[in-house]
């Protein structure tokens, strides 16, 4: 059974999931049974009562009471209990711990944001105390999105205006993906994160230090790694390659047009205008979809970008 | 084809597929009555968004509906009813071989459906000048509710959706007179003007729920 | 509706003639005559042909993604172009093949010949409805040539109104389709209630005709809400009104719900169906009586109307209450009940049968068994805390293909291969047949089975990327997708050289007793030569075949044909 569910299901790792397991493999059981039974039915009666001649002659069966009471309320208790299952499940992921830690999150097209509680934010990657009632408050900033992370068996739609929530407590450090699966357009299938699960101390570790600069990096590492932090690579390769927004590869001063045919230079002043506001100037043949980074980079990770960009030619 | 005998005394009205009138005519009546429940479901999407937006602004619906003018709501209410007694008259008319009794009456329908149009013109005329025009484009002032577009957003879908029900009604009611004038109709055969009448009282009867509920809110 | 009163009749045998030399086919000739028909025959024909285009298109578009699909990164699609072609494989397989599939093509063809009527009650309304049906397709096809559109079949808010493509133009095409499918609606229930031959009482009736009479209850209760909905999201987009769009002061999750209290029914119109093609196959090729016809007629109709409730079991991720979300999946189980009693009818009228595995009850048996699997998997879905972790995985696509495609393309097929005889008067290849039932079973399985499992391990659909670990089943999914399609290449062949130079098929091949097969193979040109008359039901294969065999004596033919045998005075329900 271990080897069936560890092939069907990602590991469980998170309070809620023992249940939903348990119901999915109760449900998957009942049919398997049912399923070969009805399979056998169709291939015995085909084989047994094969048509033999054209003047066979078949017995007059209309229906027999008995049987199709007990065909219709079998069933029937099979699926109140697992209505029963699914809903008290339900409930338990509905209902949000008093003590759960509280963390914003906001989606927009096609990044996933992470605020807490001390000012820390970060992008796309979710940073979690284990064994501690997590609560994320969730909104959207533009379509709706859907988080999710197979791992905890949670999901909860992501919607424009108003707020949405989802619980959970992780029972053991490591690392899981989260998915965006609430169809929301170009990047959607690129609008993955991580969450990683700490133990309290390590997490109260990188709470006070996820924003410090790293003071060991060069600037253009730095940037490498603000790129990869932020969500950047979703929309922007380093190879060359046509994606959502335009490439870094051999951006640095070069000549481009914009949507109402001007030109411009790439140079420092556009890039830093481009991170914090992105619709300004708009490249000829791109969509205005970029999130502004406004109050997400600090001048010296702006810098810091700027010098990686200048490398990838 | 030698489909049926009875074709050399079968009245010119019935159709081959049909075995005789009560057959054909029960079948067109019980159509337009199933196409009529359709309709209600059609706008009934639209009474949904109404009672949805209602329950969560209900103070909205207060305040906006003071843009709607009550008296020429309530006199177009009296049209499009007389409209429906006409209606009806038409086809009693039709059910007693008075041909000229329908063809009075359909002119009169026809009459009243293009009063209320011009009435409802009018209304609308009104607002247009004031700014209040659906969604985006809102740009009146005079009511101190952000939700006020959408307000006016579903008073424009349910009232345009039904004028246009209505415009279709006096294209149906002017084909009927030019049939009517030609003869087509007698007290054996009047199935068209039986079920576009009971069309045109469908249209009277959203009308009737759209009133009040537009209109007569406070 | 059971009228007390019996009226003596006086009935004679009519044995249906062998090949006979006019027919509907050929009763007139040229394509005006085809274009401008009222003959329900040739309407079902000519939605026949135009579903097999649009699933032809919809098929190709599948493979298109599935060997885009083959490796994790991008390969020869951009994520826009794979986002249009998942759009448009959904939207033209729902909208225009499998909604109209079995009631406009199948439906419309059998529907008056099944009743004993010699057409349907607004034949010209029904040719009006494949003309609005063709419009709508146009709008599509001009949508989809001027740019397309990406907003997946079900045109979510706010993404819908403000994606840059061409949704205007593409929901208008389906808002107009949708009245091709009232209309359709509202003929079929007309016909049902108003057209039946002498004796063709409600308990006469084949299974095939309840379930078009169920699906018609949902075409036009349901149909006009799609209409409004998608109305609305043309407006939005036309002039900004807003009622959807939050940016407005709108709510998006109201259009979710305006489209699923449709589409959750139309899901029933794209199944229900093919459970009545799904009862008359099976009784025929057991020549066996059904078991338990009222469970069957009845569940139909009870599935039509709880599937108006449950719209809900979309949304239990989407933000809706806890309480609505109980509701909604309570009620999703009492539909799997009516679903389950039609599975084990079957089964038990297979029991003690004479069967005959012909293409038409091999096509059944797969549906049995695939829908089997579609229903249980629709168990997971609707149980609430599963359903949180597999909502919009694959786990919920391979879901509705095993319903949709394992259940109604298979019963679709079933009842293609049945009626082929009485639509065109030949056979096919029985042999071919086999194989290519044998490849599309093998492929189906192949294809969605891992899309299952990739599914419960997390993989969220609609995308045109994915992590590593899950390239192994997208590849054994690909593989399966070709598989199918060789299948239904092989089918289009022998098919087309059946039509070219297929035997002759005799007017009953199956030796069936229900009315169809009691006229000529094809159909004449009204149906019947004379006004047919029912005594017996049509799974009565205890009865000689000589009762099956009846119509009103000299109706038709006044002294022209002298009667071959005169029965004896037949007393039957008169006509309601």
């Amino acid at each position: 059974m271990d080897k069936v569910l560890e092939f069907l299901l990602p590991p469980a790792k998170s309070t809620i999931a023992g249940q939903v397991d348990g119901l999915f493999i109760f449900i998957l059981a009942v049919s398997a049974v049912l399923l070969v039974g009805i399979s056998f039915a169709i291939i015995y009666f085909s084989w047994k009562y094969k048509r033999r001649s054209e003047q066979d002659t078949t017995p007059v069966i209309t229906h027999n009471t008995k049987l199709e009471v007990a065909w219709s309320v079998i069933p029937l208790i099979l699926v109140m209990i697992v209505f029963g299952w699914g809903f008290t499940g339900y409930m338990n992921m509905r209902t949000v711990p008093t003590d759960a830690y509280e963390i914003r999150v906001v989606g927009k097209s096609w990044l996933w944001e992470f605020h807490y509680e001390n000012g820390t934010v970060s992008v796309n990657e979710l940073h979690v105390p284990a064994n501690r009632p997590v609560n994320l408050v969730m909104s959207s900033n533009d379509v709706i999105h859907s988080f999710y992370i197979p791992d905890y068996r949670v999901k909860r739609d992501v919607l424009p205006n108003r707020y949405s929530n989802v619980w959970f407590e992780a029972m053991e450090t490591g690392e899981s993906v989260i998915f965006c699966t609430e169809y929301c357009g170009r990047a959607h299938s690129n609008m993955i994160a991580t969450v990683t699960a700490h133990s309290e101390s390590d997490f109260e570790n990188w709470l006070a230090t996820a924003n410090v600069i790293d003071e060991s990096l060069s600037p253009v590492e730095l940037g490498k790694e603000l790129i990869a932090k932020n969500g950047c690579n979703a929309c922007h390769s380093v190879d060359g390659s046509r994606m959502v927004g335009p490439s870094y590869k051999g951006s640095w001063m070069a000549e481009r047009e914009l949507e109402d045919g001007s030109v411009v230079t790439v140079d420092a002043n556009y890039l830093r205008e481009s991170i914090l506001e992105p619709n300004a100037k708009i490249g000829a043949g791109y969509d205005p979809v970029m999130p502004s980074y406004q109050g997400l980079l600090s001048d010296r990770e702006i810098d810091a970008i700027i010098e990686y960009i200048k490398t990838i030619d | 084809m030698a489909h049926s005998t009875a074709s050399s005394s079968a009245p010119a009205h019935l159709q081959h597929h049909f075995v005789d009138s009560d057959q054909q005519f029960e079948s067109s009546k019980m159509g337009m009555w199933i196409f009529l429940v359709t309709e209600i479901l059609f706008f009934g999407g639209l009474f949904a968004a109404y009672i949805v937006y209602r329950a969560w602004y209900p103070d909205l619906y207060v305040q906006a509906s003071t843009q709607l003018d009550t008296f020429w709501g309530a006199v177009n209410t009296a049209v499009l009813i007389g409209s429906s007694l006409t209606v009806a008259m038409a086809i009693r008319s039709a059910q007693l071989n008075q041909i000229k009794g329908l063809i009075i009456n359909l002119y009169i329908t026809i009459g009243l459906a293009f009063t209320f149009m011009v009435i409802k013109y009018f209304e609308y005329v009104h607002k247009f000048e004031k700014g209040i025009f659906p969604g985006q484009y809102y740009t009146y002032e005079g009511i101190a509710h952000e939700k006020a577009n959408i307000f006016f957003s579903i008073y424009y879908m349910m009232t345009g959706l039904h004028g246009l029900h209505v415009i279709i009604g006096i294209g149906l009611m002017i084909w009927l007179l030019v049939k009517a004038k030609k003869g087509a109709f007698s007290a054996e055969y009047y199935t068209p003007v039986e079920i576009t009448g009971l069309y045109w009282h469908l249209v009277d009867v959203i009308w009737i729920f759209l009133f009040p509920l537009l209109y007569l809110i406070d | 509706m059971e009228t007390s009163a019996l009226k003596r009749l006086q009935v004679q045998r009519f044995k249906p003639e062998e090949n006979p030399e006019i027919h509907y086919l050929n009763s007139e000739r040229g394509l005006w005559s085809w274009l401008s028909t009222v003959d329900h025959k040739r309407i079902g024909l000519m939605y026949l042909a135009s579903i097999a285009i649009f699933f032809f298109i919809g098929g190709v578009l599948a493979l298109v993604l599935r060997t885009e699909l083959l490796s994790p990164a991008q390969s020869f699609l951009d994520a826009d172009v794979y986002n249009q072609v998942f759009t448009l494989h959904g939207a033209i397989m729902i909208f225009f093949f499998l909604v109209p599939s079995v009631p406009a093509a199948l439906g419309n063809f059998i529907l008056p010949i099944q009743l004993g009527a010699k057409d349907v009650a607004f034949p010209r309304l029904n040719l009006a409805s494949f003309y609005i049906y063709t419009i709508g397709t146009v709008f599509t096809l001009v949508a989809i040539i001027t740019g397309a559109v990406d907003t997946g079949w079900t045109f979510y808010t706010p993404y819908s109104t403000e994606t840059g493509t061409n949704v205007l133009l593409m929901t208008l095409g389906i808002f107009i389709l949708g009245f091709s499918s009232i209309l359709t609606g509202v003929n079929f229930i007309v016909t049902i209630h108003k057209m039946r031959a002498p004796g063709m009482t409600w308990s006469k009736l084949p299974l095939n005709v309840w379930s078009l009479y169920a699906t018609s209850i949902i075409q036009v209760l349901a149909t006009p809400v799609l209409a409004i909905t998608l109305l609305l999201l043309v407006m939005e987009r036309a002039l900004g009104i807003g009622i959807f769009d939050p940016a407005l002061g709108g709510d998006p999750v109201l259009f979710q719900h305006f489209f699923w209290f449709y589409s959750h029914p139309a899901v029933y119109i794209m199944i229900v169906p093919g459970f009545g093609v799904i009862s008359e196959v099976i009784s025929t090729f057991s020549r066996k009586h059904i078991f338990g016809y009222w469970a069957i007629a009845l569940s139909s109709l009870a599935i039509a109307f709880i599937g108006f409730l449950v719209w809900g079991h979309h949304m239990f991720t989407a933000g809706q209450s806890s309480l609505a979300s109980m509701v909604f999946s309570f009620l999703t189980f009492l539909v799997g009940i009516p679903t389950g009693i039609k599975i084990f009818n079957w089964l038990a009228t297979m029991y003690k049968g004479s069967i005959d595995l012909k293409a038409p009850m091999l096509y059944a048996m797969v549906f049995l068994f695939l829908f089997t699997i579609g229903g249980f998997t629709g168990i997971m879905l609707g149980a609430l805390s599963v359903d949180i972790h597999l909502h919009d995985t694959y786990f919920v696509v391979a879901h509705f293909h095993y319903v949709m495609m394992g259940g109604m393309v298979m019963a679709l097929l079933a009842g293609l291969h049945y009626w082929w005889p009485k639509m065109f008067g030949k056979m096919y290849s029985e042999v071919y047949a086999r194989i290519s039932c044998a490849l599309i079973f093998i492929g189906f399985n192949l294809a969605f089975l891992p899309q299952f499992v990739m599914g419960a391990q997390g993989m969220p659909r609609r995308y045109f990327n994915y992590i590593d670990q899950f390239q192994p089943f997208h590849q054994l999914s690909t593989m399966g997708a070709y598989i199918m399609g060789v299948g239904f290449v092989i089918m289009f062949f022998y098919l087309l050289h059946s039509l070219v130079r297929g035997e002759k098929a005799a007017s009953n091949p199956w030796g069936s007793r229900a009315l169809e097969w009691q006229t000529t193979s094809p159909a004449a040109p009204h149906n019947f030569e004379h006004t047919p008359v029912v005594i017996h039901g049509p799974y009565d294969y205890h009865k000689p075949m000589s009762e099956f065999q009846l119509g009103i004596a000299h109706g038709h033919h006044g002294e022209s044909h002298q009667p071959e045998t005169l029965e004896t005075v037949a007393e039957t329900g008169t006509r309601p």
